[in-house]
C-alpha cells in the first residue's frame, strides 16, 4: 500500500472544538425571533377512531396560534421512513388522521407563544373516541377475526390490508427440502427478541420557518435532508424547491432519524400561523412516539454433514412493524439477506410476514435487522458445533463465507426488490476470530467455568457477524470541491455527520486525493440550498458512497489543480507529483509550485475557479465482517450474568480514521450488550409504555461497562475509496449471541429470548436441577 | 408573572439575571445564551445538562435557577481560558472521546469536578464520576481513557 499522510491517521474531529467548547451547533442552539412551540396530542388508546373533535376552546386560549385537526390538513399517502424514492415502505401514513393507530399516534397539533401555553392547549382539546379493539400480539395479528389496522382505501403498497400484513418476503435459493434431506443433522430453534428503542441523547428536534421568499426552511435533527425535503414537500403539497432542509449537528441517531418523523408537521404548523415553529419530542415522548428496533420471532433450521459442512438453511421470521411499516419490508429483508449468507450453504431459504399491531411504530437501527436474525443463527450455529463436537471457532472457519465468494441470496433480496449478488472481494473474517479468541483467552477459558466464589460460573463464547456498505445499486451520493485563494478547497457534501465523524472522513479523503494537509479543507454538509444531493447517512453507507464521490470529485478537481501548476512549472502533467499542499516536478531538480501560488494563478491570471463535482454509487455492497466474542460470570443464585469482558474484531476495509472507527465498535457493542441484557420498551396489554425513561430503561452507564477489546483487522476494499468498506453497524450483531453462547457455556443452560433477564436465566437454571433429579 | 432578581456568577462574571420562582437553571441558562448545556430528558437521569455549581457537578434540569443565587456557576462555554483549551477539552480531542458531541459538555464538567477534589482518580473513580452521564455514541472507553490522560497531563503541568 502507498504511504498516506491524512487517510489511515488519527486525526482529531473537524467539528471537534465546537463540539468540547459547548458552541451552538445542535438544531436547538438558535434565537429564532417570534418562535411559537409545537406540540402534539398523542393517542392515549391504542386503536380507536375519532368520532367528534372540538378544538375551539384551544383555539380561544390566549397564545394559541395554530390548531390542526386531520380536517385541517392534505390526505396525503407516505412512508415516514428516510428511503431513496421510491421508497420500498408502504404508503400507509397521513400528516394527521381520523383513525388511532397506536398509543401516541397524533389526534392533533398546536403551535403556541411557549411551552405551557402549548400543553394547556391540548388538554382544552375535546376528543370523543370510539375504541376499538387492539392487536397488541403480533402472534394474533394475521388470526381470522383479528381487528384490521388499516381498512383505509387509500394505503398503498400493503400487502394484505386485510390480515395486518404489512410486508411478505419469501427467497429460496438451491432447494432447501433437498439440504436437509442430505443433512446427517439438522437443529431448529425458535427465538424471540424485543422492542429496542435508540435513546439519541438528543431527542427528536424541528425548527421551521419562512424564508425572506416565503421558503419554509426546516432545520431538524435528520439523518436524511433529501429524502425529508422531498418527502415534506409531497405531503405538504409545495414544490421542492420551496424547501430548504438543513442539518446542524445532531446529537445521534443510529437510524432512529432516518426517519420524517416531526418535519411535517412543524412545517404545518409553520404554515397555519405563518410564525417560526419549534417542536421537540421530550424524553418520554421519544421513548415511544419515536422508532424503535422490530420485535422478531425467528424460527432458525439448519442442516449440516457429519464433517460440519452447512447443507441447508432455513429462517422463517414473523415480525411485527407496530402500527405503521416504515422500514417493514427492508429490515426484515436484511435479516434474511445479510444474515443467511454467512454461511456457504448450497441451500437456503428465507420466509418473513411483517405485520401490523397497535403499538409503537419499529424502524431504522443500526444492524437493520441483523442483530435479531444474528441472534438466532449464531446461538443455533453455537448448538450444531456442540452436537458435532465441534470447536464453534473451527465451524466458523469451516464454513464462512470467504474471499471470491459470491452471495446469491443478495441478488434475490435487495432493497424491498430484487438485488444484486455480493463477490466478497476483500474479506478479513477469519483473522478477527483468530484475534478476537486470542484476546478473550479462548483455548483456555473454554473448560474452566469456575469463578472466585461456587456459585459463581465462567464460561466464554462467541459469533460472527457480518453487513453491507450501502445499499448496492440504490444508495449514491455527489461531492463538490472548489478551490481557494489561500490554496484550500471548500468541500460541499450531502452527506449527513450524525455524530460518527462523517465531516472528519469525507474530509480526510479529500485532503488525501488532493495532497494537501487536512486543514486545508472546508467541510459543509448536509444541507439541501448548499450542498449537492446525497441519500443520508444509513446502511452504512457514507465513508464508502460519499467517500465515493468526494474522490472522484477531489481527482476531477486535481487534474485542473495539475493543469495550472504544469504551465506554471512549464512540465508535463504527467511528470508532476503533490503533496503537502504543493505541486512538485518529480524530476531531480524538483521544481515545486504551492497550491496558493496555482489558486492565485488560476484565480487572477487565468480568471477561472478550479472547482468540480462528482456523483458515485456501486452496484455491489462490500461486506465488513466481525467477530464477537464475550467472557461471562453468571450467578447461580441470583441469574445476574456479568459480562466480564467483550473482545470485537472487524474488518472494515481499510479504517480512514482508526481511533474513530474504534469509537463507532465500542459504541455499537455498548448498544449491543444493552440490546442483549437490558433495554426492553415494555407496553401494557393496552399497549401503553410502561417504562418510557432512562431510570426504568436500563442503558449501559460508564460504571456498568466490562472490558471492552476492540480490534482493526484491515484489508484493501477494491470498491471503497482507499480501500474502505464500513463499520458503525456490524459490530452491534455479535454482543447477544455471543453472550448467550457464553452463558451456556458457562451452566449449560441455553437462553432464547432477549432481553436475556436474571428470572429468564434463573428459571432455566431451576428447569435445568429439576430435568437432572428426574433421571 | 412576579419576577425576581438572580444576582449570580456564571463563567467568572457577574450577572443580574431577572426569572420567574419557578423556573429551571437549564431552561434560564439556554435562554441566556448558554447552549453548551443540553436538554437531554429533563428528569435528572441523562446528565447532559450538567453544570458545575459552587465546584460541584449538578443536573441543571433538577434544579430552580433561584437555588443558584449567589452562586457560582461553570457551563461547558466557560473551561476554556481565553480560548485556550482545558486539558480534558483537549484530550476528548485526542482521544476521539467526543462522538456526537451532545452529552460531552456534560461529562466534560463532570470530569473537571472530579480531578479538581481529586487531581490522581484511578479509573474506576473516574467511571463513577461519569456514571451520572449517559452517552450513546462512545461506550465511555474514549472518555474514561481522556480523563485519565488529562490528570496525567494536568499532574506533570502542576509538577511533582
Amino acid at each position: 500500500m502507498r504511504e498516506r499522510h491524512v487517510v489511515g491517521h488519527n486525526v482529531r474531529k473537524v467539528d471537534g472544538v465546537a463540539l468540547v467548547t459547548g458552541g451552538p451547533v445542535f438544531t436547538d442552539d438558535v434565537r429564532i425571533p417570534g418562535m411559537l412551540y409545537g406540540k402534539i396530542l398523542p393517542s392515549p388508546h391504542a386503536h380507536a377512531i375519532v368520532k367528534h373533535i372540538h378544538t375551539a376552546k384551544a383555539r380561544a386560549l390566549a397564545g394559541v396560534r395554530a390548531v390542526l385537526t386531520y380536517r385541517d390538513v392534505p390526505r396525503v399517502p407516505h412512508t415516514t421512513a428516510g428511503q431513496a424514492w421510491p421508497e420500498p415502505s408502504p404508503y400507509d401514513t397521513y400528516l394527521l388522521d381520523s383513525k388511532m393507530r397506536f398509543v401516541g399516534d397524533r389526534v392533533a397539533a398546536v403551535a403556541a407563544e411557549s411551552r405551557a401555553i402549548a400543553e394547556e392547549a391540548l388538554r382544552l382539546i375535546d376528543v370523543e373516541y370510539d375504541v376499538l379493539p387492539a392487536v397488541i400480539d403480533m402472534e394474533q395479528a394475521m388470526a381470522p377475526g383479528a381487528p384490521v389496522i388499516h381498512d383505509e382505501p387509500d394505503s398503498t403498497k400493503i400487502h394484505d390490508r386485510s390480515r395486518n400484513i404489512a410486508g411478505y418476503i419469501l427467497r429460496e435459493i438451491g432447494n432447501v427440502e433437498e439440504g436437509f434431506r442430505e443433512a446427517d443433522y439438522i437443529v431448529e430453534r425458535e427465538y424471540r427478541t424485543h422492542r429496542q428503542q435508540h435513546t439519541p441523547l438528543e431527542p427528536h428536534i424541528t425548527i421551521c420557518w419562512l424564508d425572506p421568499n416565503g421558503r419554509l426552511v426546516i432545520r431538524s435533527s435528520t439523518q436524511v435532508p433529501y429524502h425529508c425535503r422531498r418527502q415534506v414537500a409531497m405531503i405538504l403539497q409545495m414544490p421542492v424547491s420551496r424547501v430548504h432542509v438543513i442539518k446542524p449537528r445532531i446529537g445521534g441517531g443510529f437510524g432512529g432519524k432516518q426517519e420524517m418523523l416531526l418535519e411535517d408537521i412543524c412545517g404545518a404548523l409553520t404554515l397555519a400561523s405563518r410564525r417560526p415553529v419549534k417542536m421537540e419530542y421530550t424524553r418520554e415522548e421519544e421513548f415511544y412516539m419515536a422508532r424503535s428496533r422490530h420485535p422478531q420471532i425467528l424460527r432458525m433450521k439448519m442442516g449440516v454433514k457429519r464433517d460440519g459442512a452447512v447443507v441447508a438453511s432455513q429462517l422463517t421470521v414473523l415480525a411485527t412493524t407496530g402500527a405503521y411499516g416504515s422500514h417493514a419490508n427492508t429490515v426484515q429483508g436484511n435479516t434474511g439477506s445479510k444474515v443467511l449468507p454467512l454461511y456457504r450453504a448450497p441451500h437456503m431459504r428465507f420466509e418473513c410476514h411483517v405485520v401490523y399491531t397497535n403499538m409503537p411504530v419499529a424502524g431504522a437501527f443500526r444492524g437493520y435487522g441483523c442483530p435479531q436474525g444474528f441472534f438466532a443463527q449464531e446461538s443455533l450455529v453455537d448448538e450444531i458445533a456442540e452436537q458435532l463436537g465441534m470447536d464453534p471457532v473451527e465451524f466458523h472457519l469451516q464454513n464462512a463465507i470467504r474471499l471470491g465468494d459470491t452471495d446469491k441470496l443478495s441478488a434475490q433480496l435487495g432493497e424491498g426488490r430484487e438485488g444484486l449478488p455480493r463477490l466478497v472481494r476483500s474479506c478479513g473474517l477469519p483473522q478477527c476470530v483468530e484475534k478476537a479468541a486470542a484476546a478473550i483467552g479462548w483455548a483456555e477459558k473454554r473448560r474452566v467455568h469456575n469463578g472466585p466464589r461456587p456459585h459463581l460460573k465462567r464460561g466464554v463464547g462467541m459469533a460472527c457477524t457480518m453487513q453491507g456498505s450501502g445499499i448496492a445499486g440504490v444508495d449514491w451520493a455527489s461531492a463538490f470541491l472548489k478551490m481557494n485563494e489561500d490554496g484550500s478547497f471548500f468541500l460541499q457534501v450531502g452527506a449527513s455527520d450524525v455524530g460518527g465523524g462523517a465531516d472528519t472522513v469525507l474530509s480526510q479523503i479529500a485532503a488525501e486525493a488532493l495532497g494537501v494537509t487536512l486543514d486545508k479543507i472546508v467541510i459543509a454538509s448536509g444541507d439541501t440550498d448548499n450542498t449537492p444531493f446525497d441519500v443520508g447517512a444509513y446502511a452504512s453507507s457514507t465513508t464508502i458512497i460519499s467517500g465515493g464521490a468526494v474522490k472522484k470529485a477531489a481527482e476531477k478537481v486535481l487534474t485542473q489543480v495539475l493543469a495550472v501548476a504544469a504551465q506554471l512549472l512549464e512540465t508535463p502533467m504527467e511528470k508532476l507529483g503533490r503533496g503537502n499542499n504543493e505541486v512538485f516536478t518529480l524530476c531531480e531538480c524538483r521544481k515545486a509550485v504551492s497550491m496558493t501560488e496555482i489558486a492565485m494563478h488560476a484565480m487572477y491570471k487565468e480568471k477561472f475557479q478550479i472547482m468540480d463535482g462528482a456523483s458515485h454509487f456501486n452496484t455491489d455492497s462490500p461486506p465488513p465482517f466481525c467477530a464477537t466474542f464475550a467472557e461471562v460470570e453468571v450467578d447461580t443464585e441470583t441469574g445476574q450474568v456479568r459480562v466480564l469482558h467483550l473482545a470485537t474484531a472487524v474488518d472494515p476495509g481499510v479504517a480512514v480514521n482508526p481511533m474513530q472507527a474504534e469509537g463507532q465498535v465500542e459504541g455499537a457493542v455498548t448498544q449491543g450488550l444493552g440490546y442483549a441484557l437490558t433495554e426492553e420498551l415494555l407496553l401494557d396489554g393496552a399497549g401503553r409504555p410502561l417504562n418510557p425513561n432512562f431510570l426504568d430503561y436500563k442503558i449501559f452507564s460508564a460504571m456498568d461497562m466490562p472490558k471492552l477489546t476492540t480490534i482493526l483487522v484491515e484489508t484493501d476494499e477494491p470498491l471503497g475509496p482507499f480501500g474502505a468498506k464500513s463499520i458503525s453497524e456490524v459490530p452491534i450483531n455479535g454482543p447477544a449471541p455471543a453472550i448467550a453462547n457464553a452463558i451456556y457455556n458457562a451452566v449449560g443452560v441455553r437462553i432464547r429470548k432477549l432481553p436475556i433477564r436474571p428470572e429468564d436465566v434463573l428459571h432455566a437454571l431451576h428447569a435445568q436441577a429439576e430435568a437432572c433429579a428426574t433421571l | 408573572m412576579k419576577m425576581m432578581d438572580l444576582p449570580v456568577t456564571v463563567n467568572g462574571r457577574s450577572r443580574a439575571w431577572s426569572i420567574a420562582p419557578g423556573e429551571l437553571l437549564l431552561d434560564v441558562l439556554r435562554r441566556e445564551g448558554f447552549f453548551g448545556v443540553k436538554r437531554g430528558c429533563e428528569q435528572g437521569e441523562c446528565g447532559a445538562c450538567t453544570v458545575l455549581v459552587n465546584g460541584r457537578a449538578v443536573n441543571s434540569c433538577l434544579m430552580f435557577a433561584a437555588q443558584v443565587e449567589g452562586c457560582d456557576v461553570l457551563t461547558i462555554e466557560g473551561l476554556a481560558d481565553n480560548g485556550k483549551l482545558h486539558p480534558i477539552q483537549e484530550a476528548f480531542l485526542d482521544h476521539g472521546a467526543a462522538q456526537c458531541g451532545f452529552c460531552t459538555p456534560g461529562m466534560i464538567l463532570s470530569a473537571k469536578a472530579l480531578l479538581d477534589r481529586n487531581p490522581h482518580p484511578t479509573e474506576a473513580e473516574v467511571r463513577e464520576a461519569l456514571a451520572g452521564n449517559l452517552c450513546r455514541c462512545t461506550g465511555y472507553l474514549k472518555p474514561v481513557e481522556a480523563v485519565l490522560a488529562a490528570a496525567a497531563r494536568m499532574a506533570e503541568e502542576v509538577g511533582p
